[in-house]
């Protein structure tokens, strides 16, 4: 029988059937279950990094040193990884190195939607791309293959609509894979420009070699049908386009750099017009255009967001799908944005800063949703790490006056990612600017995992958690404070303090995730007799508290008891539910 | 075999909407047929709308469903089930867990809660079944499996043996949970 496996979940088979031993990642949507799911095979070391770009050069490390290697990310998490990309294309490899590189079309929990196929032709290492979790992980099988014989990393492109979909997939055994032999070669491994140049060569002796097999390659191959029209596409879109336009002649891509210039030149000279159905940017398109065939492409299809087979249908055969009586429906239906959950320590810090009126530079992680109504609590966030940087640019820029109504608001696994390094310039530098660290345990927007500050590994193994106070002060920081989230008078106080002294402070909110404390509180009630519907326990933003006509109430079934609505009620209306 | 089947299962982050896809899954593999699911992780689970596809058939190519495709919509709440409602087919069916749980918007009161939304869905749908799976999942013993509750009353409107649910069942929730949510499918199912 078959098993019903994530993509991440095929990926994670695959580097283990291949007898992959070691395995890195840093979390994120949709990349986040691969590691997860490798961490369970006692043959693989695994771990969470710090961040993506470690997680890389633990991979590099591992494979110069013989082993086969798994590296998983998200697709803006190879931006962190690029530095030590790049340059590994021309070193080359020892045991084989997958990376994976998970896209997020339509950004479902992303801050773009880049597209990753680029950094395969930039970096001149090959790509391949699977369109369900069998392909996913034969790839990856595949795809050690093709490192250990070019002498190259190989990326494995999948998006969410891959990573997230489940599909059966037939299981094989583990192929044990020997330690390759360690030989010390600087010429291959030590990137001086002198040997560097050497390797230039050799990558592009490589690309070109590259370029033959991807015309041999079975995973390019054509499904020939009516020849009126050729598709070519590949990853999810070739499932949308077999279900939209079955009967069309296909090409479908599996190798997606280089790509197989000789299957693409005869596959548009045998059908009379050609189109390109590929996410995003015209990466396929571009390429096969400028050896002079005709094809089109993102003259229909748009650039943005994720396709569908409706909108393949539509594009290629003209038959509209969706209603518009049924889209002018939509329009009367209430949104549902995410939202921080009931009882999330986060949502006393956004209240504080609020009351106090300050500007927020942002971060990434489940405190981002602090931006959206009712609290919008944030004035800016790029991407991991960046808040702490940002926040010292708005000072430098305008001056200590604003950095005393200015502070950066960052998540502990965040921190430990990529904004150390912020924080020592503003310590460098002579900031002033608070930083905030919300510490709740874990990693807790792609799922709780776990990180350098939580005192776990990957697989469980208790390990040293890091002192977070002392790094901070190890930096330079002399005003280092703790404070529980949940004591709204006292943050409020340090907030106050912190933000207008003339050197940079911390302020470590600590307490873990809500979802991670099971511990059950009795809910909280509203009594309407004392409630004035004055609204000030609204401005908390919790789902569980509601505006029902003129009443405002507490959903006991949305309620964990956390109290904060007590802490900021003035008329003392609100208790637990089993006392009123 | 059973004939092709297109399920959607719609909710709020947090309802268990991710668990009930997953049993569902299993029980597609359980009688051999080509399934394909769908679902997103990550910020939407936050307490925001979240969507799982289900796809049953001898050949599944893409893994979502298009709109007016759904044979069933398993709805854990109300506004959930509106929001989805064109993807349901013409003859399709809609269960609808007689719930509601006000989105940020309507709590801050910029917008109203649909009114009538059981009688709009009726209208429309050709066959709706409203169910109040909270109540049910109290008499099992916790409140939290409702899903599993929804789970059985979809159980029931399928042609698949309830061995191969309770199966299911087993394999994915953790032993020390599986009477209560049995509880709950046997609740769902009557």
């Amino acid at each position: 029988m078959k098993t019903l496996l994530s993509g991440n979940e095929a990926i994670a088979r695959g580097a283990y059937e291949a007898g992959a031993t070691v395995a890195t990642a840093y979390p994120g949507t949709p990349s986040t279950e691969i590691v997860e799911t490798v961490a369970k095979y006692p043959e693989i070391y695994s771990e969470w990094a710090p961040n993506e770009k470690v997680a890389l050069e633990v991979g590099i490390g591992a494979s110069i040193a013989g082993a086969r290697v798994l590296v998983a990310m998200k697709h803006v998490g190879v931006n962190v990884a690029a530095d030590p990309l790049f340059t590994f294309s021309y070193t080359g490899v020892n045991g084989g190195l997958v990376l994976i590189s998970a896209g997020d079309p339509g950004m479902h929990s992303s801050q773009n939607e880049q597209d990753n196929r680029y950094y395969a032709k930039f970096a001149k290492v090959p790509m391949l791309e699977p369109s369900s979790s069998q392909e996913a992980k034969d790839m990856v099988k595949a795809a050690y293959l093709l490192s250990e014989t070019f002498d190259t990393p190989v990326m494995v492109r999948t998006t969410t609509r891959i990573a997230h979909s489940q599909t059966p997939v037939e299981m094989d055994e583990r192929q044990e894979c020997q330690l390759k032999e360690y030989v010390k070669n600087p010429k291959k491994y030590v990137m001086i420009p002198a040997y560097g140049r050497m390797r230039h060569k050799v990558v592009e002796e490589r690309r070109m070699a590259l370029e033959k097999e991807s015309d041999a390659s079975p995973w390019n191959y054509i499904e020939w049908g009516d020849k009126k029209i050729g598709i070519i596409t590949s990853g999810i879109n070739y499932q949308y386009v077999k279900e939209a336009a079955g009967s069309a002649s296909i090409l479908k891509l599996g190798m997606i750099n280089p790509l197989p210039k000789k299957v693409i030149t005869e596959f548009v000279s045998q059908v009379d017009e050609v189109y390109v159905v590929e996410e995003l940017e015209p990466f396929i398109e571009e390429q096969v255009s400028s050896w002079g065939l005709k094809v089109i492409g993102k003259d229909v299809f748009p650039r943005t967001g994720e396709f569908s087979p409706e909108l393949i249908a539509e594009k290629l055969l003209g038959q509209t799908g969706a209603e518009e009586a049924a889209a002018a429906a939509e329009q009367s239906i209430p949104v549902r944005p995410p939202v921080l959950c009931p009882g999330c320590p986060h949502r006393g810090m956004y209240y504080v800063i609020n009351k106090l009126k300050l500007k927020v530079a942002g971060d990434i992680g489940c405190y981002t949703l602090g931006a959206l109504p009712p609290l919008e609590a944030m004035d800016s966030c790029i991407c991991m790490g960046a808040s702490i940087g940002t926040a010292l640019g708005m000072e430098k820029a305008r001056g200590k006056e604003f950095g005393q109504k200015l502070v950066a608001i960052i998540g502990d696994s965040t921190f430990m990612h990529s904004g150390i390094t912020g924080l020592l310039d503003v310590v460098y530098n002579k900031g002033t600017t608070t930083t905030i660290i919300l510490d709740n345990r874990t990693t807790a927007m792609t799922g709780h995992q776990d990180n350098p500050g939580t005192g776990y590994t990957v697989k469980k193994e208790e390990t040293v958690e890091v002192d977070l106070p002392n790094l901070v002060k190890a930096l330079g920081i002399k005003r280092v404070i703790e404070v529980d989230p949940y004591d709204l008078d006292k943050v409020e106080e340090i907030m106050k303090e912190e933000t207008v002294t003339d050197e940079p402070s911390v302020i470590i909110a600590k307490r873990p995730c809500a979802l991670l404390d099971k511990s059950v509180q009795p809910p909280m009630a509203i009594d309407q007799d004392k409630c004035t519907g004055c609204k000030r326990c609204m401005k908390l933003g919790c789902p569980a508290i509601a505006l029902d006509g003129e009443e405002i109430t507490i959903n006991y079934t949305q309620c964990n008891g956390c109290e904060l609505c007590i802490q900021v009620c003035r008329f003392e209306a609100i208790g637990k539910a089993g006392d009123q | 075999m059973i004939k092709p089947v297109d399920i959607l299962i719609v909710g709020v982050g947090g309802q268990g909407t991710v668990l009930a896809s997953k049993i569902l899954a299993q029980v597609g593999l359980g009688i051999g047929v080509d399934v394909k699911v769908s679902e997103i992780h990550g910020m939407a689970q936050r307490g925001g709308s979240v969507v799982t596809q289900v796809r049953f058939g001898k050949e599944v190519h893409s893994p979502i469903i298009k709109k007016g495709g759904a044979d069933i919509i398993l709805a854990f709440e109300k506004l959930e089930a509106l929001r989805w409602l064109d993807y349901l087919s013409g003859d399709g069916q809609i269960i609808v867990n007689d719930q509601q749980i006000d989105p940020m918007p309507v709590i801050m009161g910029a917008v109203q809660y649909p009114q009538d939304i059981l009688n709009t869905i009726n209208n429309s749908a050709a066959n709706t079944l409203v169910i109040d799976a909270l109540s049910l999942a109290k008499d099992a013993g916790n409140i939290k499996t409702a899903n599993v509750v929804l789970l059985g009353i979809l159980a029931r409107q399928l042609d698949i043996p309830k061995e191969v649910w309770l199966k299911a069942l087993e394999n994915i929730v953790p032993a020390k949970f599986f009477e209560v949510n049995k509880n709950a499918f046997e609740l769902g199912y009557k």
